[in-house]
C-alpha cells in the first residue's frame, strides 16, 4: 500500500511538471509576449521596440531556463504578479479559490445525496416504472450542459418574461453573502449536469449488487427489502460512484468556470477567464497550476480510497 | 399583419418542418418493414427508448440537410424593425413572420437555429470521427503487445486528460495561436492516423493478394494524402479540401481532446478481447499481429464502441457548444448554438426568446444521441 502510494505520487509529480511545461510553453508564446510587451509600454510600438524590451526583460532566453526560473520562484511562494488585477498573483487566487470553494461546497451537498438516492432508488429494483423514470431523468440531465440549464433556470426563476423572480440572475453579491436568491441558480445549474452521469454509475453499481448471490440469501432468509438494500446492498454499491464523485472534480472546473461566467460569480474559473482572454500570462499560470494540481490530487484520493474501500485490489 | 398567438407559432413551426416529417416518416416506415434483415440497426426498432433516441437525431440530421428549404429566412439577413421582437411578430411588409422573434441584430431567431445545426452535425461526427481513429490506432497495440509502449502511450494520454478541457481550450484556441502555426502542426499529426489506419487495415488483410492490396492500398493514399495535403496545410492542390483556420483550430483541439479517452477506451477492450479463444487461435494460425488486431479484435469490439461513439458526439456537441458560449466559435456571424447563446444570455431577463431555441435545440440533440447509445447498448448485450 505505501509503495503503491508512493509509485502513484511519482507518477503525479512528473505528469505535473511535463503539464505545467505546456502550460508555460502555451502561455509564453511569440504573439502572446508581443501583446504583453505592448501592454506594458505602449500600444504602438515597432517591432524592433518590442524586441529590445522582450530582449532586456530577459524574455529571450531559452525557455527551459526560463520554465526553470519560473518554477524555482513559484515553489519558494513567488507566482508573478497579475497585470489584470494589478496585484501579486498568490493573494488574488487564494481569495478566489475560496469563492470558489464555497460554490463546491454547496454543489456537492446538493448534488452528491440527489444522486446517490436516485441512483440507489432505480438500481434497487431494475426495469421498474421508478427505475424507468429517475433513468429518464438522469439521461436527460446529462444532455444538459451548465449553458443550456443555466439560461432555462433563468429564463424561468429570474426573468420578468415568466415573472416568477424567486431568484436572481446574478450571483455577483454572494461573495460578500450568500443567500438563497443569489446562490441557488448557480448551485442548482452546476449539479444538474454532474448528478445524471453519478446517478446512472450508482444505479448501475446497485444493479450489479442486487443479482449477487449475498443478496439471494439474505432474501431467502426472510430480511425485509429495506434492510437488505439499506443493509446489506448499499455499502457494496457505493464503492464505484465513490470514484466518479472524486473525478468529478476536474470535469466541475469546467462547470465551475461556465456558471460563474454565466451568473457573474467572481470566483476561481471567472477569474481564469479573464487572465486568459487579457493575456495575463502570470495569472494565468497560477490558474493552470492550481487546476493542474486539483485535478492530479483527486485521481490520487480516488485511487487511493478505491484500493482502501475495495479489499479485493489489494491482493493483486 | 397580426401578431401570432403561440398555437398559430407552434402550428406554423411544425409546417415549416414538413420535409423533415416526410423524411421521418419514410426512413422509420421501411426501416420497420425491414428490421428483420437490418442486423443491429434493425434490432433499435424492438427498443422504445432507441427508437425516441433515433428520431430525435435524425429529426436534427435531415433539418441540416434540408435548412434551406426549412428556414422561412436567412440566417444572416437584418430586417430593420425586428430588432428583439417577440416570438410572432409580423414582419413590416407583410411577408411572413418571425415565428420565434428576432435576436438583437433583427435576425429571425428560428432560422439561425434551424441553420446552426449545419455548424454542429457538420462537426461533430467528423471529430469523433477523427478522434476513434487516432484511438483504435494507438489504443489496439498498446492493449495488445503492452509492455514499454503502453506505459508510454498511457503515460501520454493520463497527460492529456488530467489537463482541465477548458484550460487546455483557453490556450489552444486563441488568435495568438494560429499566428505560430501550432494547429497546423496537430492537425498534420492527428490528420495522418486515419491513412495510416487504412493503410495498415487493407495491408494486413490483402498482404497475400497482390492485386487487391494495390488496388484498395493506391486508393487510399490517394484520396487519403488528397485530403490531408488540403485539410492540415490547406494546400490542396485541386482546392476540394479545404479549411478556415479558425475552424481547423477548434477542430484539432476538440479531436485532441477525445482522442485520449478513445485510446483508453479501445485499450481496455483489446486487452480483455485478446484473452479470447478465437485470438489464441488466429496466433497459432500463424497470423500477424496487426492483423489479429484490426480484423479479430476490432470487429469484436463494435458493440461498445459504436455506443460510445454515440456518447461522444453528444459529449463533443456540448463541447463545441461550450466553445461558442465563450466565444471562440466557429465565425463571429455563425449561426452555431453555442454562441447564439452566449449572444442570448446578455438580455435575458427581458428578452428570453432569442437565447431558448438555441439551447433547448442542443439539449435536444444530445438527448437524442444519449439515448441512442442507451438503446444500442441494450440491443447489442442481447446478442
Amino acid at each position: 500500500m505505501l509503495l503503491f502510494t508512493i509509485k502513484r505520487m511519482g507518477v503525479m509529480a512528473l505528469t505535473a511538471l511535463c503539464l505545467t511545461f505546456i502550460v508555460f510553453f502555451l502561455t509564453n508564446l511569440e504573439p502572446n509576449l508581443e501583446i504583453l510587451a505592448k501592454e506594458q509600454n505602449n500600444m504602438r510600438m515597432s517591432d524592433a521596440q518590442v524586441e529590445s524590451w522582450l530582449e532586456r526583460e530577459g524574455y529571450k532566453r531559452p525557455l527551459l531556463t526560463r520554465y526553470g526560473e519560473w518554477l524555482g520562484s513559484f515553489v519558494s511562494g513567488d507566482w508573478g504578479a497579475s497585470t489584470r488585477f494589478s496585484k501579486d498573483v498568490l493573494p488574488i487566487i487564494s481569495e478566489r479559490l475560496y469563492y470558489t470553494a464555497k460554490l463546491m461546497f454547496w454543489v456537492m451537498i446538493v448534488m452528491v445525496p440527489a444522486a446517490l438516492i436516485i441512483g440507489v432508488l432505480s438500481g434497487m429494483r431494475e426495469g421498474s416504472v421508478t427505475d424507468r423514470t429517475l433513468s429518464t431523468v438522469a439521461i436527460t440531465t446529462t444532455a444538459t450542459p451548465e449553458y443550456v440549464s443555466g439560461v432555462i433556470f433563468t429564463v424561468i426563476f429570474a426573468s420578468s418574461a415568466v415573472g416568477l423572480k424567486w431568484m436572481k440572475g446574478s450571483a455577483t453579491s454572494a461573495t460578500d453573502a450568500i443567500t438563497f436568491a443569489n446562490f441557488a441558480l448557480p448551485v442548482m445549474t452546476m449539479a444538474i449536469y454532474g448528478m445524471g452521469y453519478v446517478a446512472r454509475m450508482t444505479r448501475a453499481s446497485m444493479a450489479e449488487v442486487m443479482t449477487a448471490q449475498y443478496i439471494r440469501t439474505a432474501r431467502l432468509k426472510g430480511v425485509s427489502f429495506p434492510n437488505i438494500v439499506l443493509k446489506h446492498a448499499l455499502r457494496n454499491a457505493l464503492i464505484a460512484p465513490f470514484t466518479v464523485i472524486m473525478l468529478q472534480f476536474p470535469w466541475l472546473l469546467t462547470g465551475v468556470v461556465i456558471v460563474e461566467r454565466l451568473f457573474n460569480y467572481k470566483g476561481f474559473g471567472w477569474t481564469m477567464v479573464e487572465a486568459a482572454s487579457n493575456n495575463d500570462i502570470e495569472l494565468l499560470m497560477g490558474c493552470s497550476v492550481v487546476a493542474v494540481v486539483v485535478v492530479l490530487v483527486t485521481q490520487l484520493i480516488s485511487d487511493i480510497g478505491y484500493v482502501f474501500l475495495n479489499p479485493r485490489i489489494r491482493i493483486q | 399583419m397580426e401578431k401570432l398567438n403561440w398555437f398559430e407559432i407552434t402550428l406554423q413551426i411544425l409546417g415549416h418542418f414538413t420535409p423533415v416529417w416526410i423524411g421521418l416518416f419514410v426512413i422509420f416506415a421501411l426501416s420497420i418493414t425491414f428490421k428483420g434483415s437490418l442486423g443491429l440497426y434493425g434490432k433499435l426498432f424492438n427498443s422504445r427508448v432507441g427508437m425516441i433516441g433515433l428520431g430525435l437525431v435524425l429529426f436534427w440530421i435531415l433539418t441540416a440537410l434540408l435548412a434551406d428549404v426549412i428556414a422561412p429566412f436567412d440566417s444572416l439577413d437584418q430586417v430593420s424593425g425586428m430588432k428583439n421582437k417577440r416570438p410572432g411578430w409580423p414582419m413590416a411588409n407583410g411577408e411572413g413572420h418571425y415565428l420565434l422573434g428576432g435576436d438583437r441584430l433583427a435576425r429571425d431567431v428560428f432560422s439561425r437555429v434551424v441553420y446552426g445545426s449545419r455548424t454542429v452535425m457538420a462537426i461533430a461526427p467528423a471529430a469523433t470521427l477523427f478522434a476513434f481513429m487516432v484511438g483504435v490506432t494507438l489504443g489496439l497495440p498498446a492493449g495488445y503487445f503492452g509492455g514499454k509502449l503502453d506505459t508510454v502511450l498511457s503515460f501520454l494520454a493520463n497527460l492529456v486528460l488530467a489537463f482541465p478541457v477548458i484550460l487546455l481550450f483557453f490556450l489552444l484556441v486563441t488568435p495568438e495561436i494560429q499566428k505560430t502555426g501550432i494547429p497546423t502542426y496537430i492537425a498534420s499529426v492527428l490528420f495522418a492516423f486515419p491513412i495510416v489506419f487504412f493503410v495498415v487495415l487493407f495491408h494486413s488483410r490483402f498482404e497475400q493478394q497482390p492485386g487487391k492490396l494495390f488496388l484498395f492500398l493506391g486508393l487510399t493514399l490517394v484520396l487519403g494524402l488528397w485530403a490531408y495535403s488540403g485539410l492540415a496545410f490547406n494546400a490542396d492542390p485541386l482546392g476540394v479540401f479545404s479549411m478556415d483556420p479558425n475552424l481547423l483550430n477548434i477542430f484539432v483541439s476538440v479531436v485532441f481532446v477525445n482522442s485520449p479517452t478513445v485510446f483508453r477506451i479501445v485499450r481496455g477492450l483489446s486487452m480483455d478481447i485478446q484473452t479470447r479463444d478465437y485470438v489464441a487461435a488466429a496466433q497459432t494460425r500463424g497470423e500477424r499481429p496487426w492483423y489479429i488486431m484490426l480484423w479479430e479484435i476490432l470487429p469484436n469490439a463494435r458493440g461498445p464502441l459504436l455506443v460510445d461513439f454515440c456518447l461522444r458526439i453528444g459529449y463533443t456537441t456540448i463541447l463545441l457548444g461550450t466553445l461558442g458560449f465563450f466565444g471562440l466559435g466557429v465565425s463571429p456571424e455563425s449561426p452555431d448554438w453555442g454562441m447564439t447563446i452566449n449572444e442570448g444570455r446578455k438580455l435575458l431577463s427581458l428578452y428570453p426568446h432569442p437565447a431558448l431555441p438555441p439551447a433547448l435545440a442542443l439539449m435536444s440533440l444530445v438527448l437524442g444521441l444519449n439515448l441512442l447509445a442507451d438503446g444500442l447498448r441494450e440491443q447489442s448485450l442481447k446478442d
